[in-house]
């Protein structure tokens, strides 16, 4: 789950990190009295889950509070990369210095939390590391001791010269990686990191994304996820406890596992479909899970067909016949199902679902290209 | 033969009490798996019915169960709060071999696993993960023993459906398996492609090996290197999830492309620069199996 900018803020305030002041503004007339009380000159910066805010228009610099409150009139409400912006964040302006880079997040080969730093911050990280590599430095901090402060003033050192200025830089660093673990985090960085020319090591812009699944022993962090930044289906799917993501082909799938699930979107594809969704209802055998399922596809009036790719193993065939077939009676859509039914308890899915005026077929291949002509016709 | 366990494997099953632990418990006892403890704390003294009338004591720890009967490897599932906790301890108590299914344990907690089960010199498969069968000998996990059988096929897979969908088409067209390992769909997992494709190449039985991957990370290429370096006998692969979008979570926690690494086009270039052939739909799989080892 990706944190907004003011709410990473807050989670390094409360870990003890020097942070730009700021507040979050939902209009205009907001955005012009923060910057008032910031003395006239800030930085209105939009609050959406997206990389590229800059470049899109959405951070600026105000000279005056009516400059403020005009910037946050343009920037509430803009779309960028498909997100609506409905906060911004008004801080006062400092003076840089320099910018560096801070971030930490999980290394998979290695299995451990890799911290990277660099003195070339207030760029796209990515674009440094592809173009000059060797600015980026990196440390795998064993989880067995954490980090250790000659580790962070090992890294820090290679942002600043200045022994006042690595030392404050190596705080920074170990705050970071606090804040990560404290929080269950899968990524936290601080982007740019600078020196103030009075001296001073602050956090201007930081980014947090949450494992989802140390969210059920950090509530506060649960809830601090943005509605706005979801859609009725995906907050249905959430809630369903089912893996969905929209695509936007013609070609509804419902399958169970992730590879398989993925296996039959490539399959789509093969055919010469386009897959309107990734969905998979997991290894249970709850039919309120398929209802669900197909309430979601059924919503999305781009699905033209339903295709459903079922490997029992855990789960249960019969308990997904049930499930479509009740969900057909309770939905009452119109759109044409192709249903493949294999493994557990396959025999008494096809009673199920023949009892109801529905076919199932045993392959993976034949329901797919049946489904890309169906969605094609 | 086959990889990691066999049928003198002594297998205790941490949360065999729950719902999803008392049900594969069974399936495992049927499979023939010499399923010798349980653990659930809380729960020691009790005895586990198997299906056939089988019985199975129930101890409070693995220390307990271990003690008491031997036991050498464990599947673990427990929620995902504890599973982590669980993995930690049946590493303390001297088991060898773990699989831990359970889906969703955080990936901080399998940071700190995964270096107190390495210092134990314990090899630890998942989480998220089907466990491991050897046709005709024993089984830890979920995987369904209807759809195996024995043979000379070796299978690594970092799903668990898909990984049915292949096995079984291999089994229908007379390819039997060796062993069959599913390491899970997490970022972090305790066993890689590559300590997989170590273990077949020493195996005299496994005649080919199938990489059943998908995107995200870069496991598929650290095995295609090792591949084109170690591996004497063909590998045939399989990526999953060419058509995702960049960027996003495709369930498992550890299927997203980040940055250019993890894409299909870039794991399959891989595959087939150190040989492995790559097969573009499931049902190819088999095919190619078959094209290179005859039978």
């Amino acid at each position: 789950m990706n944190l907004h900018e003011y709410q990473a803020k807050d989670l390094f305030r409360a870990a003890g990190m020097a942070v730009n002041p700021g507040e979050v503004a939902e209009s205009p007339e907001r955005a012009r009295e923060l910057a008032e009380g910031y003395g006239g000159r800030a930085v209105v910066k939009a609050q959406v889950h997206s990389g590229g805010r800059g470049k899109a228009g959405g951070v600026k610099l105000a000279r005056s509070p009516a400059d403020a409150e005009k910037h946050a009139e343009a920037i509430l409400g803009m779309s960028i990369s498909g997100l609506v912006v409905h906060r911004v964040l008004v801080s006062p302006i400092e003076e840089i210095e320099s910018e560096a880079y801070i971030g930490v997040l999980i290394d998979r080969e290695h299995q451990r939390p890799v911290l990277m730093v660099s003195a070339e911050g207030g760029v796209d990280i990515e674009e440094v590391a592809a173009d000059n590599p060797e600015a980026i430095h990196r440390l795998r901090v064993d989880p067995r001791y954490g980090l250790l402060p000659h580790q962070a003033y090992g890294l820090a050192t290679r942002l600043y010269d200045e022994p006042k200025l690595a030392s404050q830089g190596a705080r920074a660093i170990a705050q970071l990686y606090q804040a990560f673990v404290d929080n269950g985090a899968s990524m936290a960085e601080i982007n740019p990191l600078i020196a103030t020319s009075a001296g001073q090591v602050v956090a201007i812009d930081a980014k947090v994304s949450i494992d989802d699944s140390e969210l059920f022993r950090h509530p506060e962090l649960a809830a601090l996820r943005d509605p706005t930044t979801e859609t009725a289906a995906d907050r249905r799917a959430r809630e369903a406890g089912l893996s969905f993501v929209k695509l936007g082909g013609n070609v509804g799938c419902c399958v169970n596992g992730a590879g398989l699930a993925m296996a039959t979107m490539d399959l789509v594809k093969f055919y010469g479909g386009e897959p309107a969704n990734f969905l998979d209802i997991g290894g249970s055998s709850n039919p309120d899970k398929v209802v669900a399922a197909l309430e979601i596809i059924t919503s999305d009036p781009g699905v033209r067909v339903i295709l459903f790719n079922i490997f029992g193993g855990i789960t249960r065939c019969d308990d997904v016949a049930n499930g479509i077939v009740q969900a057909v009676e309770r939905i009452g859509f119109e759109l044409p199902l192709v249903i493949r039914l294999t493994g557990t308890n396959e025999e008494p899915a096809r009673r199920i679902l023949s009892g109801a005026g529905l076919a199932a077929a045993a392959s993976m291949d034949e329901v797919v290209e049946k489904a890309v002509q169906l969605a094609a016709g | 033969m086959s990889i990691f366990v066999d049928e003198k494997s002594r297998v205790l099953v941490q949360g065999i009490t729950g719902r999803d632990g008392s049900f594969h418990a069974r399936q495992m006892i049927s499979y023939g798996t010499r399923i010798v403890a349980g653990v659930t704390p809380g729960k020691g003294g009790r005895d586990f019915a198997g299906p056939g009338g089988e019985v199975v004591p129930v101890f409070d720890t693995v220390a307990d169960a271990v003690a008491e009967t031997g036991a050498d490897c464990s599947v673990v599932y427990v929620p995902p709060a504890f599973a982590a906790g669980a993995v930690m301890e049946a590493a303390d108590a001297g088991i060898d071999f773990i699989v831990c299914v359970t889906e969703g344990v955080p990936v901080l907690d399998m940071t700190r696993t995964h270096a107190f089960v390495q210092d134990r010199g314990c090899r630890l498969v998942g989480p998220n993960c089907p466990g491991i069968i050897s046709p005709g000998k024993t089984s830890l996990g979920i995987i369904p023993g209807s759809i195996v059988a024995r043979g000379p096929v070796g299978v690594i897979s970092r799903s668990g459906t898909l990984t049915y969908e292949a096995v079984r088409q291999l089994t229908e067209r007379g390819l039997g398996q060796s062993s069959c390992i599913g390491i899970g769909g997490d970022p972090l997992i305790g066993t890689s492609f590559v300590e997989c494709l170590a273990a077949f190449s020493e195996d005299p039985e496994t005649e080919a090996v199938v990489l059943i991957g998908e995107i995200g990370g870069t496991a598929e290429q650290e095995a295609a290197a090792w591949i084109g370096e170690h591996l004497e006998v063909p590998a045939i692969g399989f990526i999953a999830g060419r058509s995702a979008p960049p960027g996003t979570r495709m369930g498992h926690a550890g299927a997203i492309i980040s940055g250019s690494s993890g894409t299909a086009e870039v794991k399959t270039r891989a595959f087939e620069d150190n040989g492995v052939r790559v097969a573009m739909r499931p049902r190819e799989i088999s095919s190619l199996v078959r094209e290179l080892i005859g039978g």
